[in-house]
Order: structure tokens, then C-alpha cells, then sequence
């Protein structure tokens, strides 16, 4: 694509991708001790592949985070958090029971924390993949809109 | 023979039976996703499968041999109310067993007509998409909590719509067919979730036992009944009762063999699984509404189901059709067990739901088998093939014998249940209906049989060719299972009778 129109969206698209980003991020980090998790998270995250998709065109989107990506990063999201299930298992304690991650005594975070956050990232991954294995689904099938037809 | 197993199993497979059935071909499903190799992916999903067959095999075992008849796992270790559950009694470890089963059969009989019917870059992610769609079903299964249940139903109803649609690669028609199969399934699972939602808006609470013992004290309340007839309509969408059916000639007659095969032979099963919990664990027959929707509205459907598509069934001229008309037909057969609302009767329903399976999943593996080796599935297609393909035809026709309920079949016993049922109510006009619906498929399955044994072949290049060993092993399973159980019904109705009591809530089984 030339760049010599679509200046103002280009810019401003690039400046907002990263607080995009960092906003997905800090939703996720926020998840466990306020509103938020994992898979607002995820949504926003693939928010902002689809906007550089949209400004940038699809395919420049694909090469940028190919679509094998996406889907495998969809089955890791999901691996981890079964994943988290079966280690608490392997450390005695009932599937999915943080408190047993380390097995501490009743009192202890540690493995409250960890559990949670691993979890929540499992989600993030999940959500964030299947929703642009979606997008590249659906907008892979239609022809790209040339750039005179704007 | 439980006792060997029991006292064979390691201790964590023993503390974590419940979790693990559903667990590992979940956990399996995405490691299958990142496989590029389908041969690596079939091997795992048997293992998977077989993983989950055991651990159905050791809740049976804990079941029987538990004081109260009840397993139960705490996940994330929160005890009942407040986490989720799963709780195994008599009825869901049959209903596992069965689905496990099912499961391992029909995964060793997949490899050919996987190879031969789906895009070859896709096969690890079939059987990505299959496992998950089992996992999902033995998780509607296991599950004591109302909620985790609508989240299991539709992990393996999203996942079974994948499935039918890759049947594309042979007929074009599998499309439409899986998005009518989305719309409808997708409408059953609102009405459901509706329908727990204002159970929670009554008592409160999601969890089964929690639901089914604050329901006695809340005789009356409108929002209970609404509810009622939410969840009924929504599983019985699921399970395809008679006037809802309208999804499923179409998905079992286009989408591959293999996923035909597996889902006739559980998916609509374990529905009505989820169907006779609600009736009989949460809500009970002693309730007058669900009295009168007994008498009233499950009967007459279950009778109509019978007698209607058994004559739609006649008239196809393709057997998938013809079969899967006749599967809404033997659902009119359970759901008239049910809706005779006493434990023969229910466990009439269960023991037919359980031959069913058997039947249906034989009589799928040889049309398979016959799609794979001669690429046709109308009724000409398979003029001749008696002398053709010998073991393939045998199979079907023991299983065709007793889909139609021949003496010495397991379709004959679960007939003559439901007959004993049904007399024991001295309802004498629905057992002559549920013979003459066993003439209809004398006709139905007579037409193939008889194309089969005693047409001359239309094309005479159809030379002598069996279906691949594969597909003959887990076919002749099925099909020495249905004469087995037909004789010694010992084991199946021994199950089916425990499972009744159990859903009647009753701890004096056996």
C-alpha cells in the first residue's frame, strides 16, 4: 500500500496500538483484586490486531501475527489452564486447588496468587486467539478493499 | 470383576476418577491442535478415550460399591454449595460407561474414514475437535452443578457442529445442515440456560442436590414452573423429542461416518440424560405440573414420535436418512419410559437407551464402512452388497434385527421392558402402538435388507471387497454385544434398573 493518504489514521493508529497493549494488560493484572481478568483482556488485545488489520490491511496484519499463531496460542491458553489443574493434582491436592500449589498450610497466598494469575493468563491467551482466528476467518474470505475505493 | 479393578487401580486414579474422565481428553484436545500429524492424533485420541473408559469403569466400580451409591469430587476442593461438584450415582456412571465406550470404538473405527473423507491438513484438528466434543459429553454427564452443565453442553454441541460441518469435503449439504443444526442447538441451549435461571431466581442457588431440595417447599411458585417448562423444551431440543427433531435427519445424513456414528450413538443419549435428571432428581413426578406434562405432553410426543417418523422412515431412499428418522422414533421410545413416570418405566427408557446405543453405532459403522468402500449411501447403492462385502452386511443385519426387536437381540428385550412397563399401567393401547411402530421398522429396515441379500448388484464392477479391519472389529463388537445383551441382559438391565433408582433418588438399589 502507498502511504501517501490515510496519514491521520495511520499516525494516530500507531500512537494508540501500544496504549491499547498496555491497557490489556493492565485490565488482565488487575483482574484478580478488581474488575477485569482474563478474558476482557483478551478481547482488547485482539482489539488491537484487528485495528492494525483494519488501517493496515489484512494481510500486512497476518504477516505481523500469522493465523498458525493465533490458533496455537488459543490451544496454549487452554493447555495452561488445565495445565495449573493437573499441577495442583500432581501436588496432592483436589484439580484446580491453588492453596495445594505449594502445598501450604491453610494462611498461605502464595499459591492463591500464582494460581490466579496463571489461570487468568491462560484465559487471556484462549480469548485472545480464538478471537483473532475468528477475525481472520471471516475477513480472510472477502477480497481487500482497494485503496482507491475508499 | 469391579473388585479386580478397584483393587488394581492406583490410588490417585481412584481419588480422581471423576476429574480426570472429563480432564484428560480436554487437556489431550489442544495438545492435538498443535500436532500437525492425523496418525499421531487418532493413536492419542484412542488413548484418550480408552483413559476415560477406565476411569468410567472405576466410577462404576466406586458406585456400586459405595454405602450411599454416590461419588463426589469437590473441584478446586470448595465443598458443595458454593463450588462446583461432580457427582456420580448410578445414572451417570452408566451414562459415562456408555459415552467411554462408544467413544473407544468409535475412535479405532475412525481412521479410515477419516483418511478418506476430511482434508488431510485437518485430521489433527478433527480429532482436536472430537475429543473436546467427548470431553464436553461426559461432562454434561458428571457434572452436579446446573450451570457447569450448560457449560459442558455447549462445549460439545459447539464442537459437534465443526464435526458435521467438515462433512462439506464430501457433500456440500453438510454446510447448511451444521448451521441448521447451530440455529436449532443454539436455541435449546438459551432455553435451557433461561430455564436455570429462574430455577436460581427461586432457590438461589445453581447446584442439583441444592435445587432439588429446596423445590419441595416452593409448591406453586410460578417462576419454578416456568422453568420447568424452559428446561424441558431446551433438552428436548437437545435430545431430539419428536416435533424438535427437525435438525436431525440432516446433520447424521451428511456429516462424516465417523462423527454420524459417534454422535447417533451418545450425543442425543446423553441429553436425554440431562432431560431425565432434571425430571426425576430436581423436579419430581410427585409434582402435579410435572404429572400433567407427563400425561400430557412427553407421551403423546413420545408416542407420535414413534409412529410418525417410523412412517417418514419408510419412505427414505437413503439409509442414513432412514436411520436417523428411525433414531427420533427409538427417542419416542425412551421418552414414552420416561413419561410412564414409574421406576420400570424409567428404567425401561434407560435399558433402551443403552441397546440403542449399541444398535444404532453398528448399524452407522457398516453404512460407514460401505460409504468408504463403495461411495454411496442410497438404498440401490447397497443392492448386492450381501454377497460383496459378507462380514460388513452380517453385522448390519444383526444389528438391523434388532433395531426391529427380533427374539435373542438386546432391541427385543428393551421392548419387552417397556411393554412390561407400560402393562404394569395397564396401558395395553401403547404397547399395541409400540408394535405396530416394531412393523414399521420391519418395513423400514426390511427394504435394505432385502436390497442387501437379494438384489443382483447395479453395478456389476462391484467386485468382492470387505470395509478394512479397523472398521470390522469395533462393527462386530457392537453387533456380538447386541446378541449377547439380548440374551443375558443381566448386566445392562442390572444398570439401567440402578440407574432408575437412583435418578427416583432411592438408595435401595441392587
Amino acid at each position: 500500500m502507498k502511504s501517501d493518504h490515510h496519514v491521520i489514521l495511520r499516525v494516530v493508529t500507531k500512537t494508540l496500538i501500544p496504549i491499547i497493549f498496555l491497557y490489556a494488560l493492565y485490565v488482565q493484572f488487575h483482574g484478580d483484586s478488581g474488575p477485569g481478568g482474563g478474558f476482557q483482556a483478551g478481547v482488547i488485545v485482539a482489539v488491537a490486531v484487528i485495528l492494525y488489520a483494519l488501517i493496515f490491511g489484512v494481510p500486512a496484519a497476518m504477516r505481523a501475527i500469522p493465523p498458525v499463531f493465533t490458533r496455537s496460542l488459543a490451544a496454549v491458553g487452554v493447555l495452561l489452564y488445565a495445565g495449573v489443574g493437573f499441577w495442583a493434582l500432581l501436588q496432592g491436592g483436589q484439580y484446580l486447588e491453588y492453596q495445594a500449589l505449594f502445598q501450604e498450610e491453610p494462611g498461605g497466598h502464595h499459591g492463591q496468587h500464582v494460581g490466579i494469575i496463571l489461570i487468568e493468563l491462560g484465559v487471556l491467551f484462549g480469548v485472545s486467539g480464538a478471537m483473532l482466528t475468528i477475525f481472520y476467518a471471516f475477513a480472510g474470505r472477502v477480497a481487500e478493499i482497494r485503496d482507491e475505493d475508499w | 470383576m469391579m473388585d479386580i479393578l478397584l483393587n488394581a487401580a492406583p490410588r490417585w486414579a481412584l481419588l480422581h476418577a471423576p476429574v480426570l474422565l472429563v480432564m484428560m481428553p480436554l487437556f489431550l484436545a489442544p495438545v492435538l491442535a498443535l500436532v500437525p500429524n492425523g496418525r499421531i492424533a487418532w493413536l492419542v485420541s484412542i488413548f484418550a478415550t480408552a483413559a476415560s473408559l477406565f476411569f468410567a469403569l472405576i466410577l462404576l466400580g466406586q458406585v456400586q460399591a459405595s454405602p450411599v451409591g454416590v461419588v463426589s469430587y469437590d473441584i478446586g476442593n470448595w465443598p458443595m454449595p458454593i463450588g462446583i461438584v461432580f457427582r456420580v450415582d448410578a445414572l451417570n456412571a452408566m451414562i459415562l460407561l456408555l459415552v467411554s465406550a462408544v467413544g473407544v470404538l468409535a475412535t479405532i473405527f475412525s481412521w479410515p474414514t477419516v483418511v478418506a473423507e476430511i482434508n488431510k491438513q485437518k485430521h489433527a484438528l478433527f480429532y482436536s475437535a472430537f475429543l473436546v466434543c467427548f470431553a464436553g459429553l461426559c461432562g454434561v454427564a458428571i457434572t452436579g452443578d446446573a450451570f457447569n452443565l450448560f457449560v459442558f453442553l455447549e462445549i460439545s454441541s459447539i464442537s459437534t457442529y465443526v464435526l458435521v460441518a467438515l462433512g462439506a469435503g464430501r457433500d456440500r449439504r453438510a454446510l447448511p445442515a451444521a448451521f441448521n443444526y447451530l440455529i436449532m442447538g443454539t436455541i435449546g441451549a438459551s432455553f435451557y440456560i433461561i430455564g436455570v435461571g429462574f430455577l436460581y431466581a427461586a432457590t438461589g442457588t445453581l447446584n442439583i442436590a441444592d435445587i432439588a431440595s429446596q423445590l419441595p417447599s416452593l409448591a406453586g411458585n410460578r417462576s419454578v414452573e416456568a422453568g420447568f417448562a424452559f428446561i424441558v423444551i431446551g433438552l428436548g431440543l437437545k435430545a431430539a423429542m419428536w416435533p424438535l427433531h427437525s435438525w436431525l435427519p440432516n446433520a447424521y445424513s451428511y456429516s462424516p461416518s465417523f462423527v454420524t456414528m459417534f454422535l447417533s450413538a451418545t450425543a442425543t443419549k446423553v441429553a436425554l440424560y440431562a432431560l431425565i435428571r432434571f425430571l426425576f432428581t430436581v423436579f419430581r413426578p410427585e409434582f402435579a405440573f410435572e404429572q400433567a406434562s407427563f400425561t400430557f405432553i412427553l407421551m403423546p410426543l413420545g408416542l407420535a414420535a414413534m409412529i410418525s417418523c417410523s412412517f417418514q422412515a419408510v419412505f427414505q431412499t437413503d439409509v442414513r436418512r432412514t436411520l436417523a428418522y428411525s433414531s427420533v422414533a427409538q427417542v419416542g421410545y425412551m421418552i414414552l419410559g420416561v413419561s410412564i413416570g414409574s421406576i420400570a418405566g424409567l428404567s425401561a427408557g434407560l435399558f433402551h437407551l443403552l441397546n440403542h446405543a449399541m444398535i444404532k453405532g453398528a448399524l452407522f459403522m457398516a453404512v460407514g464402512g460401505v460409504v468408504l468402500t463403495y461411495q454411496g449411501t442410497t438404498i440401490r447403492d447397497f443392492a448386492g452388497l450381501g454377497r460383496s462385502a459378507p462380514w460388513t452386511m452380517t453385522g448390519f443385519a444383526i444389528a438391523a434385527l434388532s433395531l426391529i426387536g427380533v427374539p435373542l437381540t438386546a432391541g427385543f428385550q428393551s421392548k419387552l421392558q417397556l411393554g412390561y412397563a407400560l402393562f404394569e399401567q395397564g396401558m395395553w393401547w401403547a404397547v399395541a402402538l409400540v408394535v405396530f411402530s416394531s412393523f414399521l421398522a420391519v418395513i423400514y429396515m426390511g427394504r435394505i435388507l432385502e436390497a442387501i441379500f437379494f438384489q443382483a448388484p447395479i453395478n456389476p464392477r462391484k467386485f468382492r471387497k470387505e470395509a478394512p479391519i479397523l472398521i470390522l472389529v469395533p462393527l462386530w463388537v457392537l453387533a456380538l454385544a447386541n446378541i449377547y445383551f439380548g440374551i443375558n441382559t443381566e448386566f445392562p438391565l442390572g444398570l439401567a434398573r440402578d440407574a432408575a433408582a437412583a435418578a427416583f433418588g432411592l438408595e435401595a438399589f441392587r
